[in-house]
């Protein structure tokens, strides 16, 4: 069977990773997608937890997600994904089928969680290339308990009546409850058509809308048919022959006419059965059947009623879901770093055909008009190639929710998450780096950090605790902090650990406050007494500098006892665009960013100051500030050594405030900021520098790292 | 497939096995592995990076990628020559660390049969560590450097610290 091989083709790639195109192209979408699902799942759950029960956009956004992984991970083989996946999709469907306000929901977003959290685990090991062998059935069984537990509470309540599996049970009030009740009209139904023997059906399939590969469903759905019944005709006839028959399905529909003893229940639970149906309308045909002309319409009307109060659900699907997938791609990072390095030789060839030396002294209008052309399209290129890398922190700012749940669940506080600045942006390299320390910080900031409620409320504290999640742009570096309103740092318990564990090599008494501070920085440093599940083992603080550290950022900091931590994670704009300011000084040129620049002006003669050590110094609106002789600094031969005839910029930074002296400003541009070649930052330090960007005529310019001019940095 | 593509790099690294590029310098001929270069291009503009010793004498921009490029002449205490047409930047690439090797010119790609490779006189061996040995091709001499030492300055300053 052309679908079984197909499928079997499909688990091999996956299994052996093979470099099989199809097999890996739908591998690749799989895990996108299916990682996509549980975090937008895992969103949904964590919003609607709070106001304790489920709206109903929710459990059919809940639902469909589900439908949707137990779909892809059935194709590409993984049953345990699928297994569970299916059963939270039974618990929602039950859910969904109920009023929701006489449903428990107390366990339900745990047993989502829960879920999820496997369902990832395992999509972790098919990354890697491990078979995902674990087991879900205590899930499964989990859940299975749960709705058992629910089904059975809502069987107690007798003005409902019971669900749909309990059908078998009773049918005595069937007549009067169809009008009612969905589940007892089809129990109607059966009743009559149970009389007949063998009936003829003929069945009209919609796929959803993105489903793809519509023929091969379809040719699957007759396969299946035959199982069971007699097909007699299906309609389009050519569907495994015909190219177009996929678009036609996806139009008209699929019929398919088939005579079979089952009864028009079961065959419609066949029906709902099948992945990716967006609707189905089942007919039972008279033609065969003539003498019983008055039941044919009955049994269509509930199937068209289920049919109809589907239909807003698919609609609903469609519209939540499509858009973000519609207007976000994955793309791999390797492939946008070549095309980075394509636009900038293409802005160096635009230059090198521009400024060809065989044009001078050529008037040709026409040429440069084209030319003008030419280059307004190149920049924008360049400029759009150089944002594509750019990702929000909103990603990493959203995930700390979860933690947030899961701490605040388990050691019983109440914690608030206040997020700022999460549009700010970063390159994505830096922000795969910040997840894990930032889990740990807020982990940190829990456990640790805010107190439990009854002291809070002995300490005039508001009863709910607060973190806060801030980024934001600082001239070279995107600053990350992490802030509770907790109980702050207790400077004598962390100079006692010290001591205990050796790790102190200076007398206490000399040492800053943020010296202290930071000696939780070092591995296997922990205040807590007791080792909780989240954090106490001393590794995470560890964790957290050796990651920042892995993309060159640095973690600082600062609390008050009783009032709270902050902790700073300081990491560079590596790759990431900056407006910068361009200067000259000699035959180079450099960059300042333009958000550390506070002025640049001409200098006055008399308001030039040397102190008796050599110091220069300039007044400026009756404020001295030191000057910083860019040529001295970096050692570059330049002509204008004279104050008069260069250039003051004022650069400012952690409020320490210098004026560079340069030979004259060039001009404002956004740069990318690349870090400077692997070679030279292994063998040696260089001061002062922060990288180099790219100039658009191909030239490079070294960007300045203010930090160290304004004395921040030894 | 697989064993196709293994026995396809084996036969590339094999052709590449043996083979130097070669380059004049000063009164001396010298060798790179044909396997770390990755191209040859003109001098390019040079940016100035400040601190960096001498025979580093910047970076340079390679199609969006940036590299330092070293002075072969000065890393080798020859005396500075201007730059001019002939002059050239072979492109090394070791474990991917990039570096520019200033040189005059090139000169051809040869193959160095592993049995006319002797090592560097053994009483000089330390001042000789950037020189994995010496190929004999007739009646010249090649040295042949080490890319991997070149790129490891740490390495050669103390090297020149204890000369």
């Amino acid at each position: 069977m052309l679908h079984a091989g197909y499928k079997c083709e499909l688990a091999k790639g996956v299994i052996a990773l093979a470099s099989d195109n199809i097999g890996e192209s739908l591998f690749d979408l799989f895990i996108f997608e299916t990682s996509q699902n549980i975090e937008q799942l895992e969103q949904i759950i964590l919003d609607n937890e709070k106001e304790s029960s489920f709206a109903s956009d929710a459990i059919n956004e809940i639902f469909r997600i589900m439908h949707t992984i137990k779909g892809s991970a059935a194709m590409m083989m993984f049953d345990n994904i699928s297994s569970v996946a299916h059963k939270v999709e039974d618990l929602f469907y039950f859910i969904r089928e109920h009023s929701a306000e006489k449903i428990d929901y107390n366990d339900v977003p745990d047993l989502v969680l829960e879920s999820l959290d496997f369902i990832r685990c395992e999509m972790e090991k098919i990354k890697t290339g491990i078979t995902a062998d674990g087991d879900g059935a205590a899930i499964v069984t989990k859940i299975a308990a749960s709705l058992k537990q629910k089904k059975d509470k809502y069987q107690d309540q007798p003005q409902i009546m019971p669900e749909k599996e309990a059908n078998d049970v009773n049918n005595a009030n069937d007549q009067k409850l169809i009008i009612d009740k969905k589940p007892k009209k089809r129990k109607a139904n059966r009743e009559k058509i149970t009389e007949d023997n063998k009936n003829t059906y003929k069945a009209h399939v919609y796929f959803e809308e993105d489903c793809q590969m519509e023929s091969l469903r379809s040719f699957d759905i007759i396969n299946k048919i035959y199982q069971f019944a007699e097909v007699i005709e299906y309609k389009p006839g050519d569907i495994m022959e015909n190219d177009n028959s996929a678009s036609i399905i996806r139009e008209r529909g699929f019929e398919v006419t088939f005579k079979t003893a089952q009864n028009i229940t079961d065959i419609d639970e066949f029906f709902s059965k099948l992945l990716f149906l967006r609707k189905h309308l089942l007919k039972e045909i008279a033609a065969f059947d003539l003498h019983q002309p008055a039941e044919v319409v009955t049994p269509e009307m509930p199937i068209e009623n289920k049919t109809e109060e589907k239909q807003p659900v698919a609609n609903a699907t469609t519209d939540t879901h499509t858009a973000p997938i519609a207007t976000m791609i994955n793309v791999n990072v390797a492939k946008l770093d070549k095309l980075m390095d394509l636009v900038g030789e293409m802005v160096i060839s635009e230059a090198m055909v521009v400024e060809n030396p065989d044009l001078k002294g050529l008037e040709i209008e026409n040429f440069k008009k084209a030319s003008r052309q030419l280059h307004k399209i190149t920049s924008e290129l360049q400029d759009t190639v150089m944002s594509i890398r750019m990702v929000p922190l909103a990603d990493v700012f959203q995930k700390m929710h979860r933690v947030m749940r899961d701490m605040c669940k388990k050691l019983g506080k109440d914690v608030k998450l206040e997020i700022i600045g999460e549009d700010t942006e970063a390159d994505k390299n830096i922000i795969t780096h910040l997840s894990d320390p930032l889990m740990h910080l807020v982990r940190n900031c829990i456990d640790h950090g805010i107190e439990s409620e009854e002291d809070r409320v002995r300490n005039n504290k508001p009863k709910t605790g607060k973190v806060t999640l801030e980024a934001r742009n600082a001239g070279n570096d995107v600053l990350v902090i992490v802030r509770d309103d907790g109980m702050g740092l207790d400077k004598n318990k962390i100079l006692a650990k010290a001591k205990e564990n050796g790790l102190l090599n200076k007398d206490s008494s000399e040492m800053s406050d943020s010296e202290v501070y930071n000696l939780i920085f070092i591995p296997g440093f922990s205040t807590n007494d007791n080792i909780t599940e989240f954090s106490g083992r001393g590794v995470g603080m560890d964790v957290v500098t050796s990651n920042i550290e892995e993309v060159g950022g640095s973690v600082s900091i600062d609390s008050t006892q009783g009032v709270g931590t902050a902790i700073t994670i300081k990491i560079p704009l590596t790759l990431a665009i900056i407006d910068g300011m361009n200067i000259q000084v000699g035959d180079s040129l450099y960059t300042i960013p333009t958000i550390s620049i506070k002025e640049s002006f001409f200098p006055k003669q008399q308001d030039l100051l040397t102190d008796p050590d050599g110091n220069e110094m300039i007044m400026v609106r009756g404020q001295c500030y030191a000057i910083v002789r860019l040529h001295q600094c970096l050692n570059v031969k330049t002509e204008v050594t004279d104050f008069t005839q260069g250039i003051f910029i004022m650069i400012e930074q952690y409020e320490k405030t210098v004026c560079i002296f340069a030979d004259e400003l060039i001009g404002q541009q956004q740069v990318v900021v690349k870090t400077l070649p692997k070679y030279i930052k292994n063998n040696y330090k260089i001061n002062g520098l922060a990288g180099c960007t790219l100039l658009g005529n191909g030239g490079i310019s070294l960007i300045l790292d203010v930090g160290w001019f304004t004395g921040y940095k030894k | 497939m697989r064993q196709m593509e293994e026995e396809l790099q084996e036969q590339q690294e094999d052709t590449q096995k043996g083979r130097f590029l070669t380059f004049p310098l000063g009164n001396e001929s010298y060798g790179i592995e044909i396997q770390y270069v990755t191209e040859i291009i003109g001098i390019q503009p040079i940016t100035e990076v400040p601190e960096l010793p001498e025979y580093i004498r910047g970076i340079i921009n390679l199609r969006g990628k940036i590299i330092p490029v070293m002075d072969a002449r000065i890393r080798f205490k020859k005396p500075y020559l201007e730059y001019n047409d002939r002059t050239c930047v072979i492109v090394i690439d070791v474990k991917e660390v990039a570096i520019g090797l200033i040189v005059d010119s090139v000169s051809e790609v040869l193959s160095i049969a592993e049995e006319n490779i002797v090592p560097t006189p053994s009483i000089q061996q330390i001042k000789n560590k950037y020189i994995k040995g010496i190929g004999k091709v007739g009646n010249e001499v090649k040295l042949l450097l080490d890319c991997e030492k070149i790129l490891n300055d740490q390495e050669l300053d103390e090297i020149s610290n204890i000369e």
